[in-house]
């Protein structure tokens, strides 16, 4: 064995694992470069494609030349959408929010009319990558040029139709009324109330649009040449990526095989259909042959959904005292030039978490969504509820400005006390289990939040040019996506079950099939710890398979904080089943009443007796059916499935320091601190690189990122030279504690990590920020938070609303002095 | 054409190549070395980060014939005697990845900044990583990643060029 095969195994350990900070298993293949991006795979044949992509917004394709294109250096084919109009299928949007929604048909290459900048209008096929690239140059397209809109509030006028032919703009508009639902007062009341003898905040918020820039550029691999059709792809879902192939192209869904290899993040930008896809499989079939495609970074940027894009208008009515009253919100919600996969169901998924963690006791909820002629947008990671968290955690801190007390105190007044849960919020979702005044304890003490308050008051009182901000944001969110009544009740189309299998080899190895499909969160290694507790194996000796529909049959992927806490709960359900069928085996082995027979750490004992056999030894007597039971079939492997019946609700308590240079409006973190109960912590160290990067992600939103475009649509920040991604040298290391408080929705007592980050962090950086610079007379900040639109807002601009200009590079030295600085 | 010469991982390679190839599409398309990869179009990201000659340079932004004569290392080849470098070691430790696509590239750029300065400040790390992009991590432990390489570093040295 050389260290290239196999992590240096320490002898196998026994006794508990989860709880423990196993180092992952999937880091050997990663640090050595032995990896399987769908970009590095290669099968005989394999031709290679580049697309043809609109430059206009929106334009009629008069006529497309592919003549010269044709001619060129080993080029095979040059594909137009009228050529595979009848075979490319459509891209499917799983969630029709309303009955009336208008949803305009989304073809995988535009055949008459595109829609945005970028959108692909042929592809060229040679027998090189570079070659189809040259030759994408030599298709010439006339085009017809069309108005385009691309504004939320434009767009909302109905003037400039995205659609022309759907008479407006507006897809849906949904609702929810805690009056009318049941599950509380009427918000116009309470507001009216507050009007005249109460508090009232009001606000209008912007989410920019965002794009999930992960790592690893989208890749199609498709080979026709099997029986069944091979598709290669860097997706988050291949479950559903099959399904719904096989729905819209007309292929059997058993003649599909979708493989997800290793996949270089996604953030919720590989939940999707892609365009790209989809022609991919219409291309490798149309040809018969293996066909590839792989995106450029500007590709990327440029057709790949981006998320939140929202306009937000936020009422928010109180007592006097500050006790909260009524909460109304109305979203104007951009969808881009289509409905994508989730599409406004993105959004609506904020609908339940606008109350955060408060007792309102009256909330409306109303949700327009709205086409222009950008980019489709959809799930990003946290999808709905970074916006819904980011807009209360924003007007708490108004309302405590407003009254002149701390932000904690304002939410301690209004949170769910830890003795109420279970809690049903005024949204009608049951918040199992949580303790705000315990993560908020510690938050503070690992954040030293007296002590830097007295630092504030004391900068404020000598007029120092730097001004420090604190920024809270006690946030909860819902994870676990999701039962399946509740999705169909919300009109999804499909279920949010999960589906596991374990098997038991002959030589004692243990395979488990797992349903979900990670793209570095670290699944191999946490469900083994898993599976290892439970069947008392060696950790090493549990493999998990994932991410082939012909491996893992049934699942329905990864997305929403749902691998463990849905997925998890299957790989104990099917590892439990396991347990029932060997302890039979075993039974009849060791010559006992099965009554008699139990199980712990991996072993049965006859009780009473000091006679045994390890689950390991029932899996070779299973392999060789020797000595076995009559009428027991001769398999010891399991399935599980679980369909959980209501979310999980992780919460914790963020704060943040900021330092503001009034002079400059440079802003520069200080510290910054989490503590998160995310239930039972499988393995913290994967746990707390979840938060890290969430956090990251969250605080990148506040301060560096934002999609811009021209006046004409074309993507601004169409590069990473434009779009700003943070660096090493834009953040610091953070400060992340847990205080867990199992969950009740299933056994393990997981809540979910994935997107908790992201979701409170984005609030906590911009309270800080204009916390800081509050008492100067700034109230808001559009995000993100340049220097520029800071200084702007510090000379009575309220700020933002050059979006085009905003785009701004690296801040010099970044957040760290620079070495140089220091020396 | 242009004929080009040079050792990769140790190994001598020789082959014709367009002048316009760079320099990470042969190592990936013309032998294989598929665990160097690209991230972006514009030389942002550094996912594409080798050695040549010793040196971190991103192969996205080098010629294939540029480096002809040289010694390049990948991170295929950081490894020696089956003996992980100190960085792959500490990265794996202290959970400095997670996808894994920017890990070749920030390990890469991670023992160049450690074999300039063995012993960096976390300001240095930070300032020495600016030119590599992750997503996922939000560079709190690849940070912490060198610098643990640092305390805990072995002697060995670079496998290809050892």
């Amino acid at each position: 064995m050389t260290t290239l095969e196999q992590a240096p195994a320490a002898g196998p350990e026994t006794g508990k694992e989860i709880g423990k900070d196993r180092r992952r298993k999937e880091d050997q293949r990663l640090i050595t470069g032995r990896t399987r991006w769908t970009d590095n795979l290669s099968v005989p044949g394999m031709l290679h494609m580049a697309m043809v992509r609109s430059p206009h917004a929106h334009a009629r394709i008069v006529s497309i030349d592919t003549s010269a294109a044709k001619q060129a250096t080993n080029v095979y084919d040059v594909v137009t959408g009228h050529d595979i109009a009848d075979s490319q299928g459509v891209l499917a949007n799983a969630w029709p929010i309303t009955e009336e929604q208008k949803t305009p048909t989304h073809l995988p290459m535009a055949v008459d009319r595109v829609t945005f900048a970028g959108e692909v209008v042929a592809a060229v096929i040679a027998r090189s990558a570079a070659e189809a690239r040259d030759a994408a140059e030599l298709v010439d397209v006339e085009w017809e040029e069309l108005p385009a809109v691309l504004d939320i509030k434009e767009a909302l006028k109905d003037e400039v139709l995205a659609h022309p032919d759907l008479g407006t703009n507006k897809s849906a508009l949904w609702q929810f009324d805690s009056a009318a639902a049941g599950t509380g007062g009427d918000v116009d009341e309470a507001i009216a109330k507050a009007r005249t003898d109460g508090i009232v905040i009001e606000r209008e918020l912007l989410q920019q649009r965002l794009m999930p820039a992960f790592m690893e550029p989208r890749s199609y691999l498709a080979d026709p040449t099997g029986e069944q059709i091979t598709l290669w792809s860097s997706t988050q879902i291949p479950h559903i990526v099959r399904f719904l192939l096989a729905a819209t192209t007309g292929v059997p869904e058993s003649k599909i095989r979708v493989i997800a290899p290793d996949v270089g993040g996604g953030f919720g930008g590989k939940l999707a259909v892609q365009p790209e896809e989809w022609i991919t499989f219409a291309v490798a079939r149309r040809l018969g042959k293996p066909v590839k495609f792989t995106e450029t970074r500007s590709e990327s940027l440029m057709s790949n959904h981006h998320g939140r894009a929202q306009v937000q208008h936020i009422t928010l009515a109180a007592e006097k005292d500050g006790t909260v009253t009524g909460l109304k919100v109305h979203l104007d919600a951009d969808l881009g030039s289509y409905v994508a996969l989730l599409g406004g169901g993105t959004p609506v998924l904020g609908a339940f978490m606008f109350n955060g963690i408060y007792k309102f006791p009256a909330y409306q909820f109303n949700c327009q969504t709205v086409f222009t002629n950008r980019p489709w947008t959809d799930a990003y990671r946290g999808a709905g509820r970074p916006e819904a968290t980011y807009a209360i955690e924003r007007v708490m801190d108004d309302l405590a400005a407003h009254l002149g007390v701390d932000p904690l105190e304002i939410r301690e007044k209004n949170w769910i006390k830890n003795t109420e849960f279970p809690f049903t919020s005024v949204a009608g979702l049951v918040y199992d289990t949580g303790n705000y005044e315990v993560a908020t304890a510690k938050a503070k003490e690992m954040f030293g939040y007296d002590a830097l308050r007295a630092e504030q008051k004391e900068r404020r009182a000598r007029g120092d040019k730097v001004q420090l901000g604190l920024g809270v944001s006690t946030f909860t969110e819902m994870c676990g996506l999701a039962p399946s009544r509740i999705l169909g009740a919300l009109r999804y189309g499909a279920g949010g079950w999960e589906h596991a299998t374990v098997r038991m080899l002959a030589t004692g190895k243990v395979e488990v099939v797992i349903g979900v499909s990670p793209h570095g969160q670290g699944h191999e290694t946490a469900f083994s710890q898993i599976v290892a507790d439970r069947l008392g194996v060696p950790f090493e000796d549990v493999e998990v398979l994932h991410g082939d529909t012909q491996v893992s049959a049934r699942g329905l992927d990864t997305y929403g904080s749902r691998s463990l806490v849905v997925g998890g709960e299957a790989v104990l359900r099917a590892a439990d089943k396991v347990i029932e069928r060997a302890r039979v085996v075993a039974a009849h082995l060791l010559e006992a009443n099965l009554d008699d027979v139990t199980f712990d750490s991996g072993r049965f004992s006859v009780a009473g007796t000091d006679q045994g056999m390890g689950i390991t030894d029932v899996a070779l007597a299973t392999f060789t059916s020797h000595n076995f039971p009559d009428d027991v079939e001769t398999n010891i492997d399991a399935q599980g499935s679980f369909d959980a019946v209501t979310f999980s609700f992780p919460h914790g308590t963020h704060l943040c320091a900021m330092e503001v240079d009034t002079e400059t409006g440079r802003v520069k973190m200080r510290k910054y601190v989490c503590v998160d109960d995310i239930g039972t912590v499988i393995n913290p160290l994967i746990a707390q690189g979840q938060v890290h990067g969430g956090v990251t992600q969250g605080i990148s939103q506040a301060l560096f990122e934002e999609a811009v475009f021209d006046d004409a649509g074309t993507l601004v920040s169409g590069s990473f030279v434009d779009y700003l991604l943070p660096t090493a040298l834009d953040t610091i290391s953070y400060d992340v504690a847990h205080s867990p408080n199992p969950s009740t929705t299933n056994s393990l007592g997981a809540k979910g990590v994935g997107e908790t980050g992201t979701i409170a962090s984005t609030p906590a950086v911009v309270n800080a920020v204009v916390d800081a610079v509050r008492h100067l007379g700034v109230t808001d900040i559009a995000m993100p938070m340049t220097p520029e639109r800071v200084w702007t807002a510090l000379r009575g601009d309220p700020g933002g609303a050059d979006t085009v200009e905003s785009a701004e590079p690296h801040f010099e030295g970044g957040n760290l002095e620079s070495p140089e600085e220091d020396r | 054409m242009a004929k080009i010469s040079l050792t990769v991982d140790g190994e001598k390679v020789s082959d014709e190549v367009e002048p316009r190839m760079l320099l990470v599409h042969y190592l990936r398309e013309k032998l294989g070395r598929t665990g160097t990869v690209v991230g972006c179009d514009t030389s942002n990201c550094g996912a594409c980060t080798v050695h040549l000659n010793g040196r971190s340079v991103k192969s996205c932004n080098v010629l294939a014939v540029q480096a002809d004569g040289a010694e390049v290392t990948t991170i295929e080849g950081l490894a020696a005697n089956g003996q992980l470098h100190a960085v792959q070691e500490a990265f794996r430790e202290c959970h400095g990845l997670q996808c894994g696509f920017c890990t070749p590239g920030m390990i890469m750029q991670s023992v160049d900044l450690l074999n300039e300065n063995p012993h960096p400040t976390e300001a240095e790390v930070r300032f020495g990583l600016e030119g590599n992009l992750c997503r996922c991590t939000g560079y709190h432990n690849i940070v912490k990643s060198v610098l643990y390489a640092a305390e805990h570093g072995s002697a060995h040295s670079e496998g290809a060029q050892a």
